[in-house]
């Protein structure tokens, strides 16, 4: 069967075909669900397709442009949704057996925003259970696979998300980053995915990994269309204590005057060496070569307290879902399991627990549960917030001299499923660059900057922002997509193969 | 199910054994939302009619704290005397328990909102005695459960429960006391005396009604003994839930009975929650702390510090009303009655009508004389609170006027109060329908006392011959043929005056 | 640094109410040995004089107004429920007390 040459369009390209009624929203969503329907049983990037919804929907945006209503930027654009943010009326499992049938009564604050701006949700994607991995082979669902190489890992927590871009099953898709499930996932599969500043995109209807680290972000094949889409889920939200009450940054400006000239970039040592392959550093070194082409002055930074980051991370992420799946008790909505009469409320909890998590949602119960009983917490969940302070402080140091920082997203190209199943430890490794940075809370994005020559898969280069400045991940990616583009005589994505 | 405990005689307990006290309060605060979402606190809805995402731990919701719920929690800090914190914030206190939908409380664990306080309380002969107060933090209320199959409604024998989350997330404070030292035999009136100024206190901010019946006031009674002269704390037993001023009380005294007869028999106290039964005022094994509680408590990361303002605080603190005891002592030095009669008022609830009645232009005397007697003893025979009473202290002010105007007696009186309270109207209303007014006029009178002279040969002549105290039955007359409405001292002095003797 | 035991796992499932098989036991004792292990390098800033950071941004006094919102309808909040009655969620024999 021939594709419709609909899904390779861009976001920003889709929705001036709608807007100027050269296609309707209707059209570009049935060739999206017919794309699905054709690749996503070798993808396996869709957990639930909301057929009926997303055909209501895109007839809406045909409806009101015949009635000559305003159309927002991103009117009719099919997207597809990670599913950890609650949909009214549609299921939402988070990748767990403990929420399989769950179908909330309440839509998140990000899906309310997309809905308001007419973009057209058309499902739920896979992904690691409750957002814990980095390859979404945790999910209970079921692994996605790399559009790249589908025996590989599209990264993870949000694999099933950069795999609908990458198979060009949509053109947006949303993810939520905590340890990096936003950025190493569009690293590893060619596309573009951002960490916004923590508080800038609300996590209210978000399902809680760790709270003081998750962030929901955009995804995208470029970064204007990355831009686009965080305009539409940015901005303060009352329903979200840590939601920050100022203008969002202007990103969507940024990323149409994308530019490095007399901007000084930051590479920090602590972002390479052991445990880096050969060609993620390769490209990394062109890419900075670039920067300096276009005109950026690179500064070499040293950040010691990086090297501690990892492990506060995997002290305070633990500790904080620890708490947050404590809901999880078959009580009140969900899987229940062994209520036979035999047993209590609380052998029902725990029986439905052992049952609905899979092994690395226990892991890290049972990690965090440790961190925070009494005689542990000073030296473990105390030290890590410690090293927090350090790694804010060595951020705060570092922005005194460049405007932004860049390293590889992530140390390695897409791994072969089932490769680290079993080492928690090597699969933690995946975040190494990413978790500073959620750790303090500023804004990072991941582009594509080559295929690695050893494998001939994505490498991503990730650019790190204050925080607040998200506008400044745009002006720079923005100006080193083009470049490459230029470079490459195309996007990196028509690289993939066809599927 | 009969548990019988060990006690030995109050008197033997204190006379070995030192109490040493802590009591727990948590109040509900009056708020018209819970402390995290928007849902109603109102009370008597159906059940799971005032829940959202976010009280009903729903994947995905957050909490928004109540700015209101913040407020009052400062104001009870400053009425306590508190230090109020520059920066705290809450921490989440994880256990699991079916009523508690997010399986973890929201609450404050080392940074309360308030600390480092004090409480005065007043004794029943008007000793005052201070109580420390350590902290009073905020958090919030579980859901309620319903057990259902057991015989009697208990979680005991129970074949499943059903769950309830209206409550679940009203905004709670509470408030802890340092270590009560020295109250000795006093102990269990301290307790109550406590419980009691700190509802007063409570009330008197205006941020609960603080109904104890209606569990928006619940008390924890923490107890131990150490022998007299020893400094160390004893082993404590903490008897949760105690829901009223006596059973406070009860508790306490129940608690030192139990323990001194452990104590004193070679044994040892379990450190347990206990359960106080009010029909047999005897508390019960509760649930034994086997491996110490570990709450896992931390920074709870979906809400962000609370700083009050320096100025948010002296704002507050200007606008305090005046403290129930000095109020009280205030009130006690301006109508000129004893600590012991004060207690009595406030024991009755009388204190807010009095001062109501006074406001409304009573003298002190008549307004408490209507106040703890004729009500009193009306709430008393109908079962309701004086504040309950189908009179207002304006109408009893008024009736207090026109006694004092002499258009009404003490007896008529009475009876212009009991038509108000029977639904009869105002005041005036029911003297005009039943036609209640002293009879001043003198040629009615006259006529009236000539009458009963004439009907009374007898006694007007003992009275014309000296026998002045006879003159009460003739008075009698006069009040039965005028219904009561003459003023009997008029009556007298015109009787004594148509016989010609003089009262002497 | 710790060694923690299939005793300790079995404590640390107790407090997460999981119901861990005896496999699960050993097999968690031996990774979470590992992770722990590879982590507590954080104590080594545990004398440090440094502030820890709770929330990644130094937001405070985030409140809201005490006005009345729209709650779920009873239907909607128990829509979940894998049981139910009496307008109420159903849940089995609650063992203890409070
Ligand atoms: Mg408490
Ligand atoms: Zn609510």
């Amino acid at each position: 069967m021939t594709d419709s040459p609909i899904i390779k369009l861009t976001a920003a390209e889709t929705a001036a075909k709608i807007a100027s009624g050269e296609l309707t929203a209707v059209e570009v969503t049935e060739a999206h669900l017919a794309r699905i329907e054709a690749v996503d049983e070798k993808v396996h990037a869709f957990l639930h397709v909301d057929r009926e919804g997303a055909l209501a929907q895109a007839r809406a945006v045909d409806e009101k442009r015949a009635k000559g209503e305003k159309l927002g930027p991103l009117a009719g654009v099919p997207l597809a949704l990670k599913d950890i943010f609650t949909t009214e009326g549609i299921p939402t499992t988070v990748g767990s057996k403990i929420l399989e049938g769950w179908i909330p009564p309440y839509d998140a604050t990000v899906t309310k925003r997309l809905k308001a701006a007419d973009v057209v949700i058309l499902g739920k994607t896979n992904m690691d259970e409750f957002a814990m991995g980095s390859s979404t082979e945790n999910s209970a669902y079921g692994p996605t696979g790399n559009p790249w190489d589908l025996t590989r890992i599209p990264g993870g927590s949000g694999g099933g998300s950069s795999a609908a871009l990458a198979s060009y099953q949509a053109p947006l898709a949303i993810g939520t980053d905590t340890g990096g499930s936003i950025r190493q996932p569009a690293a590893v599969t060619g596309t573009v995915g951002v960490k916004p500043t923590y508080g800038g995109v609300s996590r209210y209807g978000m399902v809680a990994f760790s709270s003081s680290l998750d962030q929901g972000g955009p995804c995208a094949r470029t970064v204007l269309d990355a831009a686009l889409l965080h305009e539409v889920i940015a901005g303060h939200d009352p329903m979200d204590s840590t939601s920050i009450d100022a203008p969002v940054p202007p990103v969507v400006e940024a990323a149409r005057n994308g530019s490095v000239e007399g901007m000084r970039v930051g590479v920090v040592k602590q972002f390479r060496g052991e445990g880096y392959q050969a060609g993620v550093i390769q490209r990394f070194d062109e890419s900075v070569v670039l920067l300096k082409e276009l005109g950026a002055e690179i500064v070499e930074l040293d950040c010691p307290s990086f090297d501690l980051a990892l492990s506060a991370y995997y002290l305070i992420a633990p500790s904080e879902c620890s708490s947050n799946l404590a809901r999880f008790d078959g009580l009140r909505y969900g899987l229940r399991a062994g209520d036979d009469g035999t047993h209590s409320a609380e052998e029902v909890t725990s029986l439905t627990r052992e049952a609905g998590f899979g092994p690395e949602v226990k892991r890290r119960i049972m990690l965090g549960t440790y961190a925070l009983s009494s005689g542990y917490y000073d030296a473990y969940y105390g030290s890590a917030q410690k090293v927090r302070t350090l790694i804010k402080q060595d951020f705060d140091k570092a922005f005194e001299q460049v405007d932004v920082i860049v390293s590889p997203t992530t140390p390695t190209t897409a791994f072969p499923i089932g490769e680290r199943a079993d080492d928690p430890m090597a699969m933690y490794l995946a975040d190494l660059c990413t978790i500073p940075t959620n750790l303090a809370g500023n804004a990072a994005m991941s582009l594509p900057c080559g295929l690695a020559p050893e494998d001939n898969l994505p490498v991503g280069l990730q650019i790190i922002a204050p925080v607040m400045k998200d506008d400044r991940l745009y002006k720079v990616g923005a100006a080193v997509e083009a470049a490459f583009v230029e470079k490459w005589g195309h996007p990196l994505i028509e690289e993939a193969p066809s599927l | 199910m009969t548990t019988t405990t060990d006690l030995v005689s109050y008197e033997e307990a204190l006379a070995s054994y030192d109490p040493v006290m802590g009591l727990e309060v948590h109040v509900e605060l009056g708020t018209k939302t819970k402390m995290f979402c928007g849902c109603s606190t109102a009370l008597g809805q159906g059940a799971n009619t005032q829940t959202c995402p976010v009280c009903l731990g729903l994947p995905g919701a957050l909490p928004v704290v109540n700015a209101t719920g913040v407020e009052s929690a400062i104001k009870i800090g400053l009425a306590l005397n508190c230090e109020i914190a520059e920066w705290c914030r809450f921490a989440r206190k994880n256990y699991f328990y079916p009523d508690m939908p997010k399986n973890f409380q929201t609450s404050q664990y080392d940074e309360p909102i308030a600390f480092n306080g004090y409480l005065d309380v007043q004794l029943e002969d008007g000793e005052t005695f201070r109580v420390e107060i350590e902290r009073a933090h905020m958090e919030e209320d579980t859901g309620k459960s319903t057990h259902v199959g057991g015989a009697t409604g208990r979680i005991h024998g129970a074949s499943h429960s059903l769950l309830d989350y209206n409550r679940a997330g009203i905004p709670l404070i509470e408030i802890v006391t340092k270590p009560i030292e020295g109250a000795g035999e006093r102990a269990p009136e301290v307790a109550k005396a406590y419980v009691r100024e700190l509802r007063e206190v409570i009330k008197a901010l205006g941020v609960s009604e603080a109904r104890m019946e209606m569990g928006q006031m619940r008390c924890d009674v923490n107890l131990s003994l150490r022998p007299h002269g020893t400094e160390k704390f004893g082993t404590r037993s903490e008897t949760k839930n105690v829901n009223s001023l006596r059973s406070v009380e009860r508790a306490a005294r129940f608690e030192i009975q139990r323990h001194a007869a452990v104590l004193s028999g070679g044994g040892t106290i379990i450190q347990e929650t206990r359960h106080f039964h009010e029909d047999t005022g005897s508390t019960t094994s509760g649930r034994v702390k086997e491996e110490a509680e570990d709450y896992r408590y931390f920074p709870e990361p979906d809400l962000v510090p609370v700083a009050p303002s320096r100025e948010w605080v002296e704002k507050l603190r200007a606008v305090l009303p005046e403290l129930p005891l000095v109020r009280r002592n205030r009130l006690r030095e301006e109508w000129g009655v004893s600590a012991t009669d004060m207690q009595a008022i406030l024991n009755a609830g009388a204190l807010e009508p009095i001062v109501a009645t006074i406001e409304a232009g009573a003298d002190a005397a008549s307004a408490r004389k209507w106040w703890m007697g004729e009500l009193a003893r009306s709430a008393n025979e109908s079962g309701k609170a004086l504040d309950e009473l189908a009179i207002t202290p304006q109408q009893v002010a008024r009736v207090t006027e026109l006694v004092a105007k002499g258009d009404l007696n003490d007896k008529l009186a009475r009876q212009v109060i009991e038509g108000v309270l029977a639904g009869e109207g105002t005041p005036d209303e029911v003297v005009d329908k039943r036609g209640l007014k002293v009879v001043s006029d003198e040629g009615a009178l006259t006529a009236a006392v000539d009458e009963a002279i004439a009907g009374n040969p007898a006694i007007a002549d003992k009275i014309r011959g000296g026998k002045v105290a006879a003159a009460g039955a003739l008075v009698g007359a006069v009040m039965k043929a005028t219904r009561g409405q003459a003023d009997a001292a008029r009556v007298k002095e015109l009787i004594l005056q148509k016989l010609g003797v003089s009262e002497g | 640094m710790p060694g923690i035991t299939r005793e300790e796992v079995a404590h640390l499932a107790r407090l997460a109410r999981l119901e861990l098989k005896p496999e699960e036991l050993d097999h968690f004792a031996g990774q979470l040995d590992d992770i722990i292990g590879a982590v507590a390098r954080v104590s080594e800033v545990a004398d440090q004089d440094v502030p820890p950071t709770s929330h990644p941004l130094p937001l405070t006094n985030v409140m809201r107004p005490d006005e009345v919102r729209p709650s779920l309808t009873p239907e909607q909040a128990l829509s979940g429920a894998p049981a139910q009655e009496q307008q109420r969620f159903k849940v089995p024999q609650i063992l203890g007390e409070e």
